[in-house]
C-alpha cells in the first residue's frame, strides 16, 4: 500500500493487524544504545558518519541512556570485569529490546581466548544477531540492523521476549 | 659491533631507592618510562630469584634510556615503592602487584588495577593458566580510594555538602571503558578517582603463547585508531633484537603508512573531542577524510582498521600500482578537512573560552606523570623520538616539532592539529623520495619464501613450514625498543629465550600514564571540563588496558 499518495485514500478504511501496524512503526525507529568498548566502536562511528549514515534506516537516534533505547549494539570486547555492567545496562532497557553482537569479541571472545575475556556476550544476555568480522565493516553493521528489522516484523508486538534465557550472571 | 641486547644494570633491592634517586637527581634520568616484572619460573637456566623487576628511565635530554634490574628475594615482602620519586610509578606498581603479586612497601593504594576485584591469583605468573577466566559479579564502589583523597584535602562528605558522581564506564564520553568517580562541590570537582581495566584483554599473556609474527594482529588492537604504527613499533623492536635493517623501500613504506596512521589517529581524537563539546560539524569534516584514508588502507592491506600489514623483517606486500594518485587524493581531502575545521574553531569564542586554561599541566608535572608524545609537547617539552633518536631517516625529512606553551586542553588539541600538517609534509616528501627495490630483508630464517618456491620445491615448502610452526627465532636476551607513536612513546620490552615465542612482552603504553594523571589534573575544574580533558588526552583503552 502506498500511503504517500494520501488523496488516493480519501475516506477509505484500512483493515490490518495491530502487530503489523506497531511493527511497521518500530521497524524504522529503532533507537540504539551503543555499548562501544573497543575497535568495533570505531567502525560504529564510521557507520554513524555521513558516508554510511545509519539514519537512512531509521536507526540514527543514538541514546546513551539504556532507558531510552530498544536496540543494544555491543561493539567491542567484553571482559569479565565489564560483564556485570553490560548485564545491568541490558536489564535497564525497557521491553521490547533487541541485541546485536558486533564483531568476533562480542560474539565469541574472538582471538582473546584468555583469562580476561568473556567468551561471547550470549553467556550473560540473549543475542539476536551476530556480526562477523574483526572489526566488521560498516556495511555489515547496517546489514545487522536490517536483520533486526526483518526479525521484529515477524514477532508479536506485545510479548516480552527471551523469557527463557538464563545467563551466567542471573540469580547472583 | 655491540649487541643491542641486555643493556641493563643489576642492582640490589636494598639499594633501589638510592640508585634510582641518584639516577634521577645526579645523572638526569628524570622520566620514568615503565616498570615491569619477569617471572623466571620457566627459564631453562637457574636464576637468583623467581621474580625480577625492570625499571626503565629516560634522560632529560631524551636520547638515552637506562634500565635497572632488581631481583625480588621475597615477593610478599617486595621492594620499596618509587611513588614518592615519580608519580608515574603509582599505577605501574599497582599493575605489577595485580599481575605478578609482588608487594611494594609503603605504597599508598596497593590494590588491583587491571583485573576485577573478585579475581583470585596473578595472571602473568607463569603457573597461571592462560584460559582460566573468572566471572565477576559486582563492581566496586571506589570509596576506598575516594575517602583517603577527601581526608588528604580535609574534606567531609556531609559537612562540606559534597556529592559523589560516577562517570562511566558506560558513558559516551568515557569511550566505554573508563570509570571516574568525582566528588563535587557544586559544579567543581574536588577529588577524583579512576578505575581502568575494563578493556584488559590479556595482550601480554597472549604474547607468551604466540610466535612473533602471530603477535602482529594483537598489536593492531592496542591502539586501534592507528593500528599500523603498533605493528611497526613491535616489528622494529624485534628487528633490533635480530640486528637487521630493512631495505630502503621498506623503510619508506613504513614511514608513509606510519605518518598516515598518525594523521588518522589525531583526526579521530579531534573529531570525537569536538563532538563531545557539541561541535558536530567538525566531526563530519574530520571524520570523512578518515574514511578516505581507510579506503586507501583497505586497498593496500585488505582491512580498514586492523591492518596487520607489517611482518618481522618487512611487510606482507609492496604498494599497489597507482598508489601515488590514491594517496595524493587522500592527502588533499585530509588537508581540506583540517582547514575547514580550523576555520570553524580558530576564532570561535565558545571553543577558545571553553578549553583555554583548563587542566593545564606544567612541563615538570608532565615529566613526573610520565607523559610522552603530543600531551608532553603541549606542555612545552621538546621531546619527540623522531628528533632525539631519529630512526627510519627521520633526520633527513624537513618537518617541525610542534610544541605548546601552557599544556592545557587547548594546547593538547592544537598540537594535534599542527602535527597532522607536519605528518602530511613528511608523507609528501617520502612519496617523492621512495626508492625502488626490495621491501623485506633477504633472510630465509625471517621472511617467508615466495609461493612459487613453496609449491614448487621441497626446500621452499620446508622453509615455510618451519617459519609457520616455529616462528622467527630471536636471540636470547632482553631489549627495550621505543617508537614515537601517535599518542607518545610506545615501547616494547621483550625477553627472548631464543625460541620463536617471546618469553615475555611488556608494552609501554603512553595512554596508561596519561590516564594515571587524569584524576589529578581534572581537580578544581567542572565535570564538563573533565570530559574535554579526557578527549584531549586521547585515551585509547585498548592500549591503556592491553
Amino acid at each position: 500500500m502506498d500511503v504517500s499518495n494520501t488523496h488516493m485514500l480519501d475516506d477509505a478504511v484500512v483493515t490490518t493487524k495491530i502487530d503489523a501496524v506497531i511493527n511497521w512503526g518500530r521497524e524504522a525507529s529503532l533507537w540504539p544504545f551503543v555499548f562501544g568498548t573497543a575497535c568495533c566502536a570505531i567502525e560504529f562511528m564510521s557507520t554513524a558518519a555521513s558516508r554510511y549514515d545509519i539514519s537512512r534506516f531509521g536507526a540514527e537516534v543514538l541514546r546513551f541512556s539504556p532507558r531510552h533505547a530498544d536496540l543494544l549494539v555491543v561493539a567491542g570486547t567484553i571482559s569479565y570485569k565489564q560483564a556485570p555492567i553490560l548485564k545491568q545496562i541490558y536489564d535497564q532497557m525497557p521491553e521490547p529490546k533487541w541485541v546485536i553482537a558486533v564483531g568476533a569479541c562480542a560474539s565469541t571472545g574472538g582471538f582473546y581466548d584468555n583469562y580476561t575475556t568473556l567468551q561471547g556476550i550470549d553467556e550473560i544476555i540473549p543475542v539476536d544477531v551476530y556480526v562477523a568480522g574483526c572489526p566488521p565493516r560498516p556495511e555489515a553493521i547496517i546489514d545487522a540492523i536490517l536483520d533486526i528489522q526483518r526479525q521484529l516484523k515477524r514477532e508479536p508486538s506485545f510479548e516480552v521476549r527471551n523469557t527463557e534465557f538464563k545467563g551466567k550472571l542471573d540469580d547472583i | 659491533m655491540i649487541s643491542k641486547l641486555n643493556h641493563f644494570t643489576l642492582i640490589e633491592s636494598d639499594t633501589l631507592i638510592e640508585t634510582i634517586t641518584n639516577a634521577k637527581e645526579e645523572l638526569g634520568f628524570t622520566l620514568l618510562l615503565d616498570i615491569t616484572a619477569i617471572d623466571n619460573l620457566n627459564k631453562s637456566h637457574t636464576t637468583s630469584s623467581r621474580f625480577e623487576l625492570i625499571y626503565i628511565l629516560r634522560h632529560c635530554e631524551f636520547k638515552d634510556t637506562v634500565t635497572y634490574k632488581v631481583s625480588v628475594l621475597d615477593e610478599k615482602i617486595g621492594v620499596p615503592t618509587l611513588s614518592s620519586l615519580f608519580s608515574s610509578a603509582e599505577w605501574a606498581e599497582r599493575e605489577i602487584y595485580d599481575q605478578y603479586g609482588i608487594h611494594f612497601q609503603d605504597h599508598k593504594m596497593l590494590k588491583r588495577l587491571l583485573n576485577h576485584n573478585e579475581f583470585v591469583g596473578h595472571p602473568l605468573r607463569k603457573d597461571y593458566e592462560i584460559t582460566k577466566g573468572q566471572y565477576c559479579t559486582t563492581s566496586q564502589d571506589l570509596m576506598d580510594e575516594m575517602r583517603p583523597l577527601l581526608n588528604e584535602r580535609n574534606l567531609d562528605m556531609s559537612r562540606d555538602d559534597l556529592m559523589v558522581v560516577n562517570l562511566g564506564p558506560s558513558h559516551p564520553a568515557s569511550h566505554g571503558t573508563i570509570r571516574t568517580l568525582a566528588a563535587l562541590d557544586g559544579e567543581k570537582i574536588v577529588a577524583a578517582a579512576c578505575e581502568i581495566g575494563y578493556l584488559h584483554r590479556g595482550f601480554e599473556k597472549s604474547c607468551e603463547n604466540h610466535n612473533y609474527n602471530q603477535i602482529i594482529p594483537y598489536t593492531d588492537r592496542l591502539n586501534y585508531c592507528s593500528a599500523i604504527m603498533n605493528n611497526i613499533a613491535f616489528a622494529k623492536t624485534v628487528e633490533e633484537m635480530l640486528d637487521i635493517t630493512l631495505p630502503d623501500r621498506g623503510i619508506f613504506i613504513r614511514v608513509i603508512v606510519a605518518e598516515l596512521s598518525r594523521v588518522i589517529d589525531h583526526l579521530v581524537c579531534l573529531a570525537a573531542g569536538l563532538l563531545d563539546m557539541g561541535g558536530q560539524t567538525n566531526y563530519w569534516y574530520l571524520y570523512n577524510p578518515r574514511d578516505n584514508a581507510y579506503d586507501f588502507l583497505s586497498k593496500l592491506t585488505g582491512a580498514r582498521l586492523t591492518n596487520s600489514y607489517m611482518r618481522i623483517g618487512g611487510m606482507t606486500h609492496d604498494l599497489y600500482d597507482g598508489w601515488e594518485t590514491d594517496l595524493a587524493d587522500v592527502l588533499t581531502k585530509i588537508d581540506y578537512g583540517i582547514s575547514e575545521s580550523l576555520k570553524m574553531i580558530t576564532h570561535n569564542r565558545i571553543y577558545n573560552d571553553r578549553i583555554q586554561n583548563v587542566s593545564p599541566v606544567s612541563a615538570a608535572q608532565a615529566i613526573d606523570y610520565g607523559f610522552t608524545g603530543p600531551n608532553l609537547r603541549a606542555s612545552g617539552v621538546a621531546h619527540d623520538l623522531r628528533f632525539s633518536n631519529p630512526y627510519y631517516y627521520y633526520d633527513t625529512f624537513d618537518f617541525n616539532m610542534v610544541i605548546g606553551s601552557v599544556g592545557d586542553t587547548y594546547d593538547r588539541m592544537m598540537v594535534r592539529f599542527d602535527e597532522m600538517n607536519e605528518s602530511l609534509k613528511i608523507i609528501r616528501q617520502a612519496v617523492k623520495r621512495i626508492p625502488d627495490g626490495d621491501i623485506n630483508v633477504s633472510d630465509k630464517r625471517i621472511i617467508m619464501p615466495g609461493k612459487g618456491c613453496v609449491y614448487g620445491g621441497i626446500e621452499g615448502m620446508m622453509n615455510q613450514f618451519k617459519l609457520v610452526v616455529d616462528g622467527v627465532k630471536v636471540p636470547e636476551g632482553e631489549h627495550y625498543g621505543s617508537f614515537e607513536a601517535a599518542n607518545g612513546e610506545l615501547g616494547f620490552y621483550i625477553v627472548s629465550d631464543g625460541s620463536g615465542t617471546p618469553y615475555k612482552v611488556k608494552v609501554r603504553p603512553p595512554s596508561f600514564y596519561h590516564m594515571a594523571a587524569y584524576p589529578k589534573i581534572i581537580e578544581k575544574y567542572q565535570v564538563a571540563d573533565a570530559i574535554m580533558t579526557l578527549g584531549s588526552l586521547n585515551i585509547i583503552a585498548g592500549e591503556m588496558d592491553r
